[in-house]
């Protein structure tokens, strides 16, 4: 009988936490399946990070290690200078990474570190209970900008990948999104060459992955899929922002 | 016996760390130590080993978090502000029972201070500095010889008991240059680390890097299980020098550059005909407590030199268990006391209850 449907050996057998309908379970399953179709589990390291994925260290089969908020990308700079020969990566929330960890997201990207990051968009501050983050839209309401973000008073969204694009560092920044299951193949292809470069010793990957928080935007989790269609995806365009291998292919 | 070279107190700690080992060093530049990072620079890439100069002490310290969970000889070096902004790093590193080196160049505080040397971060390095319930092991230099063979003593008792180490000097023996011999400084073997995420090879369970506990019960045991371990390391570990106390009625503790003054100090008032010694703590954390605690018997009084608001003799208070007193005798923000200052506490204490 062949087998159409099973768990990636990259994940342990640790029943997931999230909540119903949350879309960090996708991504780990794309994390996974990247991770086993390389074969390189046995040489990964993974980076945890502090948010709703905390707890990430126990789903993943390989090495792990638990950063401080933030923290993960120069953690994984620790650990792949360490281990030049073995595979790091980073998963990590928007509070984490472009908040709390902007000067360690921007530093590693532009010192070309040769590691992968994982960056889970989902606009707001799963873990502490719903507070805006630097990716929430502008009129978003969340419990510290209870009359929507007032773009006078606390600025704007940050594009992190338009950011990072910026910068000569990088080999390869894509955005993505998993509302769907065509984007969801898409961004299966765009995690796995995330990791497929590092093999090749390219440099700086970065996949942005727009996810939903359905239990803090106080939505049902298919309307939660139906905003990220109608709101997040117009804000935050999927598509490619940097790839240097294509850049250097067009030439 | 080895050769013997003339060294700034920098310099001999990055050389003696290179030679017990250590191929990853991660700093940010800061004023006194800078010395250090440079010859990180010129030294790593010739030796295959790793410089990097982070975008922050806080990104430094957990690039230092990721070298240590590999199990390998990892160290950064700043200086006050700059430790600081460690302390985060720090606490996840102790939380982790991960072994590491962090030097601290101390220099006046607080806030931005000044540059020059100083030992007003005696409490921050000996009582937590970061969060929750942990100790570094803190070993306190007062020469260039001392700079450079506890910076391998450090390495060595930081990996036996996998709790981080700090060395805490201060500016002056930084800048100091004096003959040292390093050739008595060499890496160890290398030790079975069944717990570093070096890859499972697909052959054992995953390997995990944390501090997180969230059953209470289970963090508390954590933290007792360290506690357990600190016993062990005030048990066995305790350094101290001891000089002229046999007869001693008045008994100078300090550490570091203040050590030596106050041996100056004491060597004059000896020559006043004032029977005084010196106990100088070279581990700070485990704090010297027994031959304190001995001399408290037989002396009328202690006197902490220190180049802070007086920090150490919150220790010497505890550890003589209050029997005698204890006098500050002090300069800070960047002053050093002379040996006259301390030479004149001396006296002082001599005169009383004549
Ligand atoms: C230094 C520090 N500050 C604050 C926190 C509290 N905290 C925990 S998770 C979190 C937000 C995480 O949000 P995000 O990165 O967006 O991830 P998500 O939970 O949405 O997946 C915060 C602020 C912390 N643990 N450490
Ligand atoms: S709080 Fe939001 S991001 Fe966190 S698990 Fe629940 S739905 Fe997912």
């Amino acid at each position: 009988m062949a087998i159409v449907f099973q768990k990636p050996k990259a994940l342990t057998d640790a029943p997931l936490h999230y909540c119903p309908g949350c879309t960090h379970g996708i991504i780990h399953r794309l994390v996974a399946e990247a991770i086993d179709e390389l074969g390189i589990e046995g040489k990964t390291v993974g980076v945890a990070p502090v948010g709703c994925a905390v707890m990430a260290y126990d789903y993943f089969a390989c090495d792990m290690v638990e950063a401080a908020h933030g923290r993960a990308p120069a953690v994984a700079t620790g650990l792949k200078r360490a281990l030049p020969e073995n595979i790091v990566f980073t998963y990590q929330g928007d509070g984490d990474l472009a908040s709390i960890g902007m000067a360690e997201t921007v530093h590693a990207a532009t010192r070309g570190e040769n590691i992968t990051i994982i960056f889970v968009n989902n606009a707001i501050y799963g873990m502490t209970g719903g507070q805006m983050a630097p990716t929430s839209l502008p009129g978003q309401v969340t419990q510290t900008s209870p009359y929507g973000r007032d773009t006078a008073t606390a600025g704007f969204p940050i594009r992190v990948s338009e950011m990072l694009a910026t910068l000569d560092g990088p080999q390869y920044i894509e955005r993505v999104a998993v509302n769907n299951v065509k984007n969801v193949n898409k961004a299966k292809k765009a995690i796995k060459k995330a990791f497929q470069n590092q093999v090749e010793g390219k440099g700086f990957s970065l996949i942005e992955v727009v996810s939903s928080c359905p239990t803090n935007w106080g939505m049902t989790p298919s309307k939660a899929l139906q905003w990220v269609e109608e709101k997040m995806i117009p804000y935050y365009p999927l598509g490619v922002y940097k790839d240097r291998s294509a850049e250097k292919e067009g030439k | 016996m080895g050769e013997k070279v003339l060294m700034k107190g920098n310099e001999a700690i990055a050389e003696a760390a290179i030679r017990a080992g250590c191929r990853h060093y991660f700093g940010y530049p800061i004023t006194p130590q800078t010395e250090l990072a440079a010859y990180m620079a010129k030294r790593m890439p010739k030796i295959g080993g790793v410089f990097l100069q982070a975008e922050s002490e806080v990104a430094a310290i957990n690039m230092v978090y990721g070298v240590a969970g590999t199990g390998k000889r990892v160290m950064t070096s700043s200086s006050s502000p700059g430790v600081s902004l460690k302390q985060e790093g720090i606490s996840y590193i102790a939380g982790a029972d991960l072994p590491a080196l962090i030097i601290n160049v101390q220099r006046g505080g607080p806030g931005l201070g000044g540059i020059q040397p100083s030992q007003s971060d005696y409490f921050q390095a000996t009582k937590g500095g970061g969060h929750g319930d942990y100790r570094l092991i803190v070993l306190a230099p007062s020469s260039v010889q001392e700079m450079a063979d506890l910076t391998a003593k450090a390495f060595d008792l930081s990996e036996k008991y996998l709790v981080p180490a700090m060395l805490l000097a201060d500016g002056t023996m930084g800048q100091m240059m004096e003959p040292v011999d390093l050739s008595g400084i060499s890496e160890p073997e290398k030790a079975e680390k069944p717990w570093a995420v070096t890859g499972t090879q697909c052959k054992r369970k995953h390997n995990i890097i944390n501090s997180l506990y969230l059953v209470p019960e289970q963090l508390e045991q954590k933290n007792f299980e360290r506690y357990e371990r600190y016993k062990v390391i005030e048990e066995n570990e305790c350094l101290y020098e001891s000089f002229m106390m046999d007869d001693a009625d008045i008994c100078v503790v300090a550490f570091g550059i203040a050590a030596r003054v106050s041996k100056n100090a004491v060597v004059a008032a000896r020559k006043e005909g004032i029977k005084v010694g010196l106990i100088r703590p070279i581990t700070l954390w485990p704090f010297p407590k027994a031959p304190l605690a001995q001399a408290a018997d037989k002396v009328k009084g202690f006197i902490s030199v220190e180049l802070s608001m007086g920090q150490m003799i919150e220790d010497v208070r505890l550890a003589t268990e209050c029997k005698k007193p204890v006098v500050l005798c002090n300069r800070t923000g960047g002053m050093i006391p002379t040996p006259e200052q301390v030479l004149e506490s001396i006296r002082n204490m001599a005169k009383e209850g004549k």
